[in-house]
Formats: C-alpha cells, structure tokens, sequence
C-alpha cells in the first residue's frame, strides 16, 4: 500500500470533504494569518475563532502561560461578533475557497441562535460547531456543557433555526462526570455531531510574582499534555454509540494533536475527524505535513482509507 | 503585516554579546524580506519538544547577500537557555519577517533611538536607513549594567551622539534612559524618537516624547503564544485612526505602534470604554 494511495477524503453532513482535517476553533483567528503558511482549501475545513452576536474585548493579560507540552489561555472570546464577521471575514474564506466550519457561542440560549440565523445561506459554510464548553467564561456555571439539560436546550434552540442542511456540531468539556451524559444529551437535542474536547480547566502560579500567572487566574489547558484526556473521551463517547445506547454521530477529535500519528489515534478511538489547534502556534504549516503523515500511517497498517480506520480501536478481541 | 517565511535555518555564527548571545542564521528567503522593527520567532528543540511555544527576537540584522538574519537571545528561562546553547551547525525552526516595522521617513529627519538593554538590537538597521534618507540620528542606551548593553561600539559607529546610561553606574550616565531624555531630543533637534525596551521605559519614553511635541514609535514586548496572529494572547489597549480603544495583537498590528495611542496606564486591565468590554462584564 502506497501512501499516495489512501483515500482521506471524509464524510461530513451531506458533503464530502477532501480530508478529515480542520482546526480547532480559537487555534486559527478567521484564517487570513493561517494562510500565510498553508493553503486553506487544502484543509478539508477551516474552524473559525468563536463568534458571538456582539463585540467582545476578551480578558485582560497576562492571557497564556506555557505549561509542559502545552500551555493556558484565557483570551475570553474576544472578537468582533457576527455581523462583521458575515460582512468582513467569511467573504475572504469563501473567495479562497475555504470550508468553513463557524464555532458559535452566547451567553444566552437565544444569543447561540441568533448567531446560527445570521449564517443561514451564507458562502462557504459547512457547519456550526456550538461552544457551549469555553472554560473562559466570567462565571463557570455558564458552561453549558457541565449539564445536560442546559446542553440540551443549546443544541435545540439553534438546531431549531439552523438551515437544514448544515450539520450542528456541540463542543464538550472534559471537565464533567459523565462526558457520555453530555453527549447524549446534545444528540438527542438533535446534534447531527459532537467536538472533543475543549480545552480543561487549569491554573498557573508565576514564581516570580508568587501570583496566578494569568490575569484571569485559570485557563484553559491545551496541547499534547491533554491528548489522553481526548482520546479517552472520544473512545468513551463512541463505545456508548456502538452499544446503542447513544444514537450514532460522528466525532470530530481535537485536544493536543501534533502528528499524522495523533490523528490516526483518534481516529482508531472513534473520531471521523480531527483537529490541529495548539500545534498550530509551534508550527503554522502542520496541517499539510500532519495529512502527508497520516497517508504513511494509514498505508503502513494496510487501511486503504481514512473511514476504515474510524473506531477501529474497539473491535471485539479476537 | 510581512509575508513571513518558516524554514528549518542552520546557525552559522553563534557568539557571546556580553550578557546576550548573538545568533546568526541562514535563511536567504526570510533575510530578503526583513525591514528594520520586524521579529522572528524560534522554536525550542523539535517535533517532540515539550516547550510548544516559540519565542520571539527582534531581528537585529538581515544581510541579503549573506542570506542570514541575526538575532540577540537573552537566556530568561528553560526555553531560551536552550536556544542560547545553541551550536554552529544546528538548525533552528524559524519563522521571519514577523510583525510590522518602524515606519520610515520620506526625506531627512532627526531621530533619537532609545533602546533599553538587548531593545537595541532592531535601531542599527533603522538608523542606517535614516542616514540613508538624508537624516541624522542619536542614540541612548541603557541598561541595568554594563553588561546588558547592546550594541554601543555599533551605535558609535553611526554618530557622535551616543549616551550610554545604566543603573548601576558600571557605564555612562547613571540612571535611567528617560532622564537624559528631555535634553538629548533638544540637542539633536529630534523631530522622531524609536523606542524599544521594557513597556515602563515605553511609557515614559511616549511621555516625555509628547510633552515635547515629538512623534514617538515603539516597539513593545508582550509574551506571545505564536507571533503570526492567531493565537490572541499578546494583545494590548490601543486607540485606533477611528478613535476607538480596541485589544490588537502585538504580533501584527505591531510590535510597532505610535506610543501616543498605546494606553500605556491600562495594560493589564479592560478599560470600561474598550470596545466590547461590556460583554465582559466591565461598565463605564
């Protein structure tokens, strides 16, 4: 099996995208920086930065610590909100031909479908991907994704004005009890796919000031370090789908995904996609080189497509 | 903000610049596209490294014909020391020309550079290209000691008008950059002053610059995840053409920006008129 011979394309909603590939919302801005270094059409989607009704400046700095292989954000979702994002932004990925998958959030129910209303018919994109576990919120009991009714309602509000043929992912958190609750939740609500995971909610102490080392005193961690956290949430969330006890949705895998190799974990875990983010700011071009490895990966175990190896992990031990 | 080039660059000069060490990479692409006030960036130890994030360099010199870009590395914690470690023959991930870079006059003007400690390292190529355009330059230097200075004998190289100051007294003028300041802008009738140092020596530097009628350009430092705009951590308070206070990223809306619209007092909060700062919670 040559690597040039594995077929990577992948299915997603009622498309079918060129590769599994996107990146992880908050990990890429809206693309334009991104595309000084790899082809954005190349990706088989683009993962906006949040975006929320109205502006928002975000928190103060200090905003990131470096932790080991990965580090903490509190950005706070800063942005300029949707409508300068359909008028200034989305227009730029679309001329480039970009597949975009826009991750939504509000601070309200009605916020998040607000948000998904303003993209109904807009070019170029694919998806919604619902933030409802974004651990930079000024009051953790706005997560909406630490309980299933509250998740519940956010995936039905939104999949309830959301064109049709546009899949509506939820983003979870690992940072519950029962990440397979979650998850059933948001699909009975009517997600069409579940984002794993955020990042985790952690803290850093500044040594030298003897103070929390961001201005928002914890963040989110991300990278490497909280790959096993991912791929354990992605593995439990699919073996719930394959005994039946959560109806099957694909899983887009993201948390510390480095290598061609990190991918094809997710995908023996049970993910139909996967996610760069974090990567991404030690190395802007690693989606081309990620896809290229995952070609030799693939081909090395004898799997003639990215889709035969999605949940491999799980086969009965014979 | 520059069309940035990440290649894998093999060091080849590698050398003690008192306190700092001074790395000299080959990069033929990126070095062509290097104005003076545009960083690089380096990654520390390669695809397997635990330290993710890259650090940053003002890019002290670009010399086309050589192919190579020089930086200044100071060792300041785990990730750093390693680059400083660094031997002739390694390569190195980098990525340049990164960020915006000092504005340059059309004609001759009289620029006073301020630089605090390795902060120098960008003003040589800058005052080259003054003197190019007709104009005449000064320095001042500073440091917390002697050995922290950067670049005198070059800066001398440039012009008579050279004030060395540290803190400690080991050279020049003791103190701080900011006091020689006010007198050194009159002496060389400085119609421009570049700063690049510390953020407190920023602020003052754009005070006294102000207070004097003079245009003042900084090149601030603000830690940054990625250097290439899209990870959002490296922002800070900037008033912009259409007067409104906005968080932009160091990384590419600067490092550069005119000091008299960084809100210097606010970094490190959300000011109640920051746009977007109610959805934060922050009333004016």
């Amino acid at each position: 099996m040559e690597p040039q011979q594995v077929d990577l394309t992948a299915p997603f909603g009622g498309r079918t995208l060129p590769n599994p590939l996107t990146t992880a919302s908050g990990c890429a801005g809206y693309g334009r920086e991104l595309a000084k270094f790899v082809p954005l059409d190349a990706l088989g989607s683009v993962t906006t930065k949040t975006i929320m009704p109205y502006a928002r400046s975000g928190r103060a700095t200090p905003r990131m610590a470096e932790t080991p292989s990965g580090m903490l954000n509190s950005i706070g979702l800063q942005g300029a909100g949707i409508a300068h994002f359909v008028k200034h932004e989305l227009p730029w990925l679309a001329e480039r031909g970009a597949r975009v998958l826009v991750s939504i959030a509000g601070e309200r129910l009605e916020e998040f479908a607000e948000v998904a209303e303003q993209l109904n018919g807009q070019p170029g994109v694919i998806g919604l991907e619902l933030n409802i576990s974004c651990p930079n919120v000024a009051d953790r009991g706005l997560v909406f994704a630490c309980n299933p009714a509250t998740s519940y309602d956010v995936v039905r509000a939104v999949r309830r004005v959301a064109d049709a043929e546009l899949p509506v992912y939820a983003k979870l958190s690992p940072d519950v009890t029962s990440i397979t609750e979650i998850a059933a939740a948001c699909v009975q609500a009517g997600a069409d796919g579940l984002s794993m995971i955020n990042t985790t909610l952690g803290m850093a102490i500044d040594p030298v000031t003897m103070r929390p080392a961001l201005a928002g005193t914890t963040g989110g961690v991300s990278g490497p370090a909280i790959r096993p956290i991912a791929v354990r949430c992605v593995h439990q969330v699919h073996a719930e789908m394959l005994a039946g006890r959560i109806p099957r949705v694909p899983i887009l895998a993201m948390g510390g995904l480095r290598t061609g190799l990190d991918a094809l974990e997710f995908a023996l875990a049970g993910a139909s996609g996967v996610a760069v983010g974090t990567t991404l700011f030690n190395d802007p071009a690693a989606p081309l080189r990620i896809l290229d490895e995952l070609r030799t990966e693939l081909a090395a175990r004898d799997f003639t497509s990215f889709t035969d190896a999605v949940g491999y992990a799980h086969r009965p031990v014979s | 903000m520059a069309h940035p080039v990440q290649t894998e660059a093999e060091v080849v000069e590698s050398a003690p610049a008192g306190a700092y060490r001074r790395l000299v990479l080959r990069a033929p692409e990126a070095a062509r596209r290097v104005r003076p006030g545009h960083f690089a960036t380096l990654a520390v130890g390669g695809g397997t490294s635990s330290m993710l994030l890259r650090r940053a360099f003002s890019i002290h010199r670009a010399d086309v014909e050589a192919g190579t870009i020089e930086l200044v590395v100071a060792e300041h914690g785990p990730g750093t020391r390693e680059l400083v470690r660094s031997r002739v023959g390694d390569r190195l991930s980098l990525i340049a020309p990164l960020g915006t870079p000092f504005p340059l006059p059309e004609g001759p003007v009289s620029a006073l550079l301020v630089a605090g400690g390795y902060g120098s390292a960008p003003l040589f190529p800058l005052a080259e290209e003054i003197k190019r355009r007709g104009g005449q330059v000064g320095f001042i230097l500073g440091a917390a000691t002697e050995a922290r200075l950067f670049g005198v004998e070059a800066a001398r190289a440039l012009t008579q008008d050279v004030l060395v100051v540290t803190e400690d007294g080991s050279a020049g003028l003791t103190g701080l950059v900011t006091e020689p300041l006010a007198q050194a802008i009159k002496a060389i009738d400085a119609t421009v002053v570049h700063a690049c140092g510390p953020m407190p020596m920023l602020r003052a530097v754009t005070g006294i610059a102000e207070e004097l009628g003079t245009r003042c350009w900084t090149a601030v430092e603000e830690s940054m995840a990625c250097g290439v705009g899209i990870c959002m951590t490296c922002v800070l308070p900037v008033v912009g053409e259409d007067g409104v206070s906005r968080f932009v990223r160091s990384c590419t809306d600067g490092p550069v920006f005119d000091g008299a619209k960084v809100r210097w007092a606010d970094l490190g909060t959300v000011p109640a008129d920051l746009e977007g700062a109610a959805a934060m919670g922050v009333r004016g």
